[in-house]
């Protein structure tokens, strides 16, 4: 069986998979990351995104062999050892940015590369946009955006010490 | 998901090698479309060949061109200062494609190899006349599309970069379908020294097309009003469940002169 190795949030892995092995797969069911989850399997709800490399994208949209080498982080990497919260969690807690929870972990994902990838600041429209690909069925976008546009400040000022 | 061999070789030579000695082998590039068809089990290769390490991604621009490697991703393609600046309907045009973590993985030559009759990218590259470079040839953007998801490609041919001619103006606009954001019916608009170049995605039955009557009008006069009255015939085009035939005909009309009135 071919084996990947990939560091995922901060600690290296060698894992026996299959071809079709897809990443979320492996994360789920080969590392106990269950915080990573599987909404649609159609590529369409978001809630399985991690960051592969920095960048945000759909954990089931792509192969495990493919993220060979490559840095994961996930929904399990973002707080601190000591339990202290990203600013972005806290600010999804703070302003209520969940409901059943189902899609939190992809949408805080999503969430954290868009604010690093805009240090400039985020409008309303460019936080909605950018969540096109993360879809909330308890329609709880007005929260989300809030807790988004609140974190941006946080992340930029936390980066800038 | 049916189990398949995995390969990611490290040269061109090798990739073809793979996708030429065997039917069943096919090519991944950011599999965007590939892994949810291969989820959906409408495809059993039995090889897939990752070429994500032939160093296809890049973009550069060359004289009068700009040069994209057949690897380079959605995103990359969008926030491109020189796109932005050279050929800002192609810039825009890749903003639209997916959701943000879609164009992070997804390549143009994945898009113009799968050839979707509502992909964007096919109606950028026959409108701005584009050429596909392949492991072995150079093909012409007229020549490239042969019909719904059918390329010139032959088996085991790999893109390894699109070749852009940089028009005076050009401009993208898309109708989508509002809950899986393909076009309806997207047009590109590129205007050449030579004359203007229209093409039209998500409608024909036979996937992308050039509007030559438009383009004839728009070469004599490029602006919306130009269009007016150019009526599109309704037999060639797809009728499904989000559209009719007619209603592309007429959205045809309307989402071209909203393209011309971006570029103009």
């Amino acid at each position: 069986m071919p084996q990947v190795t990939l560091t995922v949030n901060g600690k290296q892995h060698t894992v026996e998979v299959e071809g079709r092995t897809l990443l979320v797969e492996l994360l789920r069911e080969k590392l106990g990351l269950t915080g990573t989850h599987i909404g649609c399997d159609t590529s369409q709800c978001g809630a399985c995104v991690v960051h592969v490399d920095g960048i945000s994208v759909k954990s089931c949209t792509q192969l495990a062999l493919q993220a060979d080498g490559a840095k994961v982080t996930t929904i399990e990497g973002l707080a601190a050892a000591d339990g202290t919260l990203h600013p972005m969690q806290e600010m999804f807690r703070e302003h209520h940015a969940l409901q059943c929870g189902f899609c939190t972990p992809g949408m805080v994902m999503t969430a954290i590369d868009l604010v690093e990838s805009h240090p400039a600041g985020l409008t309303e429209k460019e936080i909605r946009e950018g969540l096109e690909g993360n879809l909330c069925r308890c329609t709880g976008y007005h929260n989300i955006v809030k807790a988004i546009a609140a974190a941006h400040p946080l992340m930029h000022a936390k980066a800038a010490e | 998901m049916y189990d398949f061999t995995y390969q990611k070789p490290s040269s061109l030579a090798d990739a073809v090698k793979v996708l030429s000695g065997d039917m069943e082998a096919k090519a991944l590039a950011g599999g965007q479309t590939f892994i949810p068809v291969l989820k959906q089990r409408l495809n059993k290769p039995s090889t897939v060949v990752d070429l994500s390490k032939l160093g296809l991604s890049g973009i550069t621009v060359a004289g009068d061109k700009i040069v994209i490697g057949a690897m380079t991703r959605h995103a990359d393609i969008a926030s491109n200062p020189d796109i932005q600046a050279k050929i800002p309907g192609l810039a825009h045009q890749a903003s639209l494609i997916g959701d943000e973590a879609v164009r992070h993985r997804g390549t143009m030559g994945g898009s113009l190899a799968n050839n979707d009759p509502a992909a964007c990218y096919p109606s950028a590259i026959l409108a701005l006349g584009g050429t596909i470079k392949t492991d072995r040839r150079s093909i012409a953007a007229d020549d490239f599309f042969q019909g719904m998801f059918t390329t010139a490609l032959e088996q085991g041919e790999i893109i390894t970069s699109i070749e852009l001619p940089i028009p005076q103006k050009s401009a993208y606009e898309k109708f989508r379908n509002p809950a899986s954001r393909y076009a309806i019916v997207g047009v590109f608009v590129a205007k050449h020294a030579s004359g203007v170049r229209l093409a039209i995605t998500g409608a024909g039955q036979g996937g992308v097309f050039r509007h030559t009557e438009m383009e004839k009008a728009l070469s004599a006069n490029f602006s919306p009003d130009a269009i007016n009255g150019i009526v599109t015939p309704a037999d060639d085009l797809n009728s499904d469940i989000h559209a009719s035939s007619e209603y592309r005909a007429h959205l045809i009309g309307v989402v071209s002169k909203r393209a011309v009135a971006k570029a103009a």
